[in-house]
């Protein structure tokens, strides 16, 4: 009849037990915790950015620049490949059109030592796909073109790629506990706790920071004019800062280096900066060849400024100087260390919260939280008397379960997920209503107590099973589809029905039953 | 004495005023998709793209003085409201031409024009950025999750039911949505992800609200093989009318608090609740019940889908 069996009784007791216990940590300093044995739960719940301040930031590589570049690196190898062919293979327009490499060849006879020569570009991927797709006409025309597989395995790398520099350049600045992942193809979400003024930081990574040295181009005079063939015009740093024709021909890459760092000479902000090895090498000599010539040192097309060479530099060791501000050569020294990004990235979702605001809204949804459970308690004793209390049982218990699972989850509290919670409390009575409601039917109906919260129960428990079912469905939905605040609130709302079904069905109705069993009422009032 | 929010047993003949409820169902459905396509809502930059602050000043500015000053940026539309509190602002930029660094400017812009003109006090408590492609993205997979989970539900409503009740279900859903939409158009409460999660929330509540309906209703069924449609419904409603108060009661009591003390993020959420789960209580009264007789449900319907009784079990042991 009303009778609860010992092992379910045991069963409850149990998960309540452990919700209380992996709850408590919550209101247990992060310090305290650390003096406790390693045994007892120590986990705290995870406040989202919106609630500790911090910055949460969403970077796009740059996906046409990777085409673009894929491209000309494509013709590169095309032009050495039909050079270095014994004996070379003539060809003409070779070009970069919009998603294709295309040349000719001259003599048309050579089209079977041409298809050897570039067959080694289009490699054969893991998928089964080729990596460039290679036609070749029957007078000689050539188009090649990158297959999707083998773009997308290139943006992969480059994410990858860039994915270790934001690191770097992130963990260079000294925030706490960063956290950096791929999000989709191309995406990279950074999360910056405690940084509610991110400025430094996307403009950071708003660079890519290519660097390079070359030399300048002494036959171009004046700001303006056409550059002559195999040499540019770059802009300055700073706007109006004028512009320098160099040569295109890179004499020393960025990354030949093996340090920089920010310092002073004669009181000017500068970056000394040191290089491998090989960089080294190259950059002695090209400055033993060219004293008394210009070196220009340019970054992302820009002219940082072009020295005169003065003597040969053979250590391996130099200095840039331009207009720079302290905090200029010190960003500078941090990209250069942290290295070039393989494409531009963009910022396109930027979600700042100070820690100001984040720690009103905890003492706001903790305020809101504690007025609504004792509203809801003092209502529910008003309208169901004893009975009540036992509904505000199962909800303080709701309250800790919702609290444990958040914990030992390690699930991101965020402030809708707050307003989930304590729209949970609202609902998490509902199974007790129902509950209750059905039980007064049934004494109405003329049943004795017994069988009145037995079938009151029984009877309740299909439509509870339906309304939470209903619920759940929407709430597994937002948090697959969701993201940001609609899946945090959704994490809370599934975890939230699933208790209150829990200590609905078997909380409440253990305590009536042991109750039932040892008081044995003869009337009831519900 | 127990508080009793509904009397013991009632007897409101809720479908003899279905014709004045649907009408007014019907205007108020017909008005807010009025509002929606009219002056529409109030798109933040969730969806719209664009640049948000939320500064916190030590008094009230002039907001006149700011607007102008921000005006003078030539950084196209800049609006400003009060966030709560007078000395709250919240200031929305719109996106502006180029990458990430013309946004980053732009806040720059804001943050030195400010600082010129009200001095150096202030907090910046938000800074918030929605590129093009994201907005975009967050429309579409909120209209996707709105969209499914409907779906979804309504084929729960199938199985566990039969047809009748899931498009009863539906009628009473779409009724809500609507409705809350229109509120969102008429109040121009700003309209962002925290409330599709609200829409969201209300269509699980107003779905859970007519489930206990239609569970009394099918029951009956069971047990009154002879009673008028009609008067069957009415009995379901009335005897289920107790909980569906209670339950509005408890959760409006916790959205109260919400409302009242949760703070200004939240307040937009709590509005959009407290309206959804008011007009979701309606709905399962006097949309979802009555729908079932104008669909033809029937006795005939029930004993066809072979619904089988299997009350009262507890009764024969007890």
């Amino acid at each position: 009849m009303t009778s609860f069996p010992k092992w379910k009784t045991a069963l409850v007791l149990l998960v309540c037990i452990l919700g209380v216990v992996y709850t408590i940590p919550n209101f247990v300093s992060k310090k305290m915790l650390e003096g406790l044995p390693e045994w007892l739960p120590n986990q705290h719940i995870n406040l989202g950015l919106d609630l500790q301040g911090g910055s949460h930031l969403l970077l796009q590589v740059d996906t046409n620049d990777v085409k673009e570049k894929m491209l000309v690196s494509l013709s590169e190898a095309v032009r050495s490949n039909l050079r270095s062919a014994e004996p070379r293979i003539g060809y003409q327009n070779l070009k970069v059109r919009a998603t294709t490499v295309t040349f000719k060849l001259r003599k048309a006879e050579d089209r079977d030592r041409m298809r050897e020569a570039i067959a080694p570009l289009s490699v054969m991927l893991p998928t089964g796909q080729r990596s460039n797709i290679i036609d070749i006409s029957d007078e000689g025309a050539v188009t090649i073109t990158p297959s999707e597989q083998g773009i997308a395995d290139r943006i992969s790398s480059v994410v990858d790629q860039a994915i270790e520099i934001v690191g770097r350049r992130v963990n260079e600045t000294g925030v706490n506990e960063p956290t950096i992942q791929r999000q989709g193809a191309d995406r990279i979400l950074v999360q910056l706790p405690g940084l509610g003024d991110p400025e430094r930081i996307i403009s950071l990574l708003g660079k890519t920071a290519q660097m390079t040295f070359h030399l300048v181009d002494l036959s171009a005079t004046g700001n303006n004019g056409r550059a002559p063939a195999g040499s540019k015009r770059l802009p300055g740093l700073e706007e109006g800062d004028g512009t320098t024709v160099i040569k295109n021909r890179v004499m020393v890459s960025g990354e030949n280096l093996e340090d920089a760092q920010a310092t002073f000479s004669q009181g000017q902000p500068v970056v000394s900066i040191r290089f491998n090895g090989l960089g080294g090498k190259q950059f002695g000599k090209v400055t033993s060849e060219n004293v008394g010539r210009p070196f220009a040192i340019v970054l992302d097309g820009k002219v940082i400024s072009a020295p005169r060479i003065n003597e040969p530099i053979l250590g391996g060791s130099a200095i840039i100087s331009g207009s720079f501000t302290t905090q200029g050569a010190q960003d500078l020294a941090l990209l250069l260390r942290a290295g070039a990004l393989p494409a531009p990235l963009n910022v396109i979702e930027q979600r700042s919260v100070g820690p100001d605001l984040g720690a009103d809204s905890i003492e706001a949804g903790k305020i809101a939280g504690i007025i609504g459970i004792v509203a809801v308690i003092i209502f529910m004793i008003i309208t169901y008397g004893m009975f009540g209390v036992v509904a505000n049982i199962a909800l303080a218990m709701n309250m800790f379960l919702i609290g444990a699972a958040l914990s030992v989850l390690g699930a991101t509290l965020t402030l809708p997920g707050i307003a989930g919670i304590i729209l949970t409390i609202g609902m998490a009575v509902d199974a007790n209503v129902l509950i209750f409601e059905r039980i007064r039917e049934e004494l109405r109906a003329g049943k004795n107590p017994m069988n009145a919260i037995e079938s009151g129960y029984a009877r309740a428990f299909t439509t509870i099973v339906d309304a939470n079912v209903t619920t759940g469905i929407a709430a597994v939905i937002l948090f697959v589809m969701g993201s940001g605040p609609v899946k945090g609130f959704a994490v809370t709302l599934g975890i939230g029905i699933l208790c209150s079904m829990f200590t609905a069905i078997l909380l409440s109705r253990m305590i009536i039953s042991l109750w039932v069993q040892r008081a044995r009422p003869k009337t009831l009032s519900v | 004495m127990k508080l009793k929010l509904v009397p013991a047993e009632t007897k409101v003949p809720f479908l003899k005023y279905r014709f004045i409820t649907f009408l007014m169902s019907a205007a108020l459905i017909l008005a807010s998709a009025g509002m929606f396509f009219g002056p529409g809502v109030n798109k933040g930059i969730d969806f719209e793209g664009g640049i948000m602050l939320e500064i916190g000043m030590t008094e009230a500015p002039d907001l006149a003085q700011m607007r102008s000053a921000l005006g003078d940026l030539g950084l196209g539309q800049v609006t400003l409201q009060t966030f709560g509190a007078p000395n709250d602002i919240m200031i929305r930029v719109q996106r502006q031409e180029g990458g990430s660094e013309e946004q980053k400017i732009a806040v720059e812009l804001v943050k030195k024009q400010l600082t010129d003109t009200f001095g150096s006090d202030i907090s910046y408590r938000r800074i918030e950025f929605v590129g093009p492609t994201v907005s975009g993205e967050l429309v579409q997979s909120a209209i996707e999750a709105v969209i499914l989970s409907v779906i979804a539900i309504l084929i729960y409503i199938w199985l566990r039911f039969e047809w009748h009740y899931s498009v009863g279900a539906i009628a009473a859903l779409v009724h809500d949505v609507i409705l809350t939409v229109g509120m969102f158009s008429l109040t121009g409460i700003e309209f962002n992800l925290a409330s599709v999660a609200a829409i969201l929330t209300i269509v699980g509540y107003s779905i859970n609200d007519t489930v206990v309906v239609y569970d009394r209703i099918r029951e009956n069924f069971r047990r009154y093989k002879k009673m008028d449609v009609k008067d069957l419904l009415d009995l379901s409603i009335n005897e289920t009318l107790s909980r569906t108060v209670m339950t509005s009661v408890t959760t409006l009591l916790a959205l109260a608090a919400l409302y009242i003390f949760g703070g200004e993020v939240i307040r937009g959420f709590a509005t959009a609740m407290i309206f959804g789960v008011i007009v979701g209580t309606y709905s399962s009264i006097f949309v979802a019940a009555p729908i079932l007789l104008k669909i033809g449900l029937t006795h005939h319907n029930e004993e066809e889908e072979g619904f089988k009784p299997k009350d009262d079990v507890v009764d024969a042991e007890g």
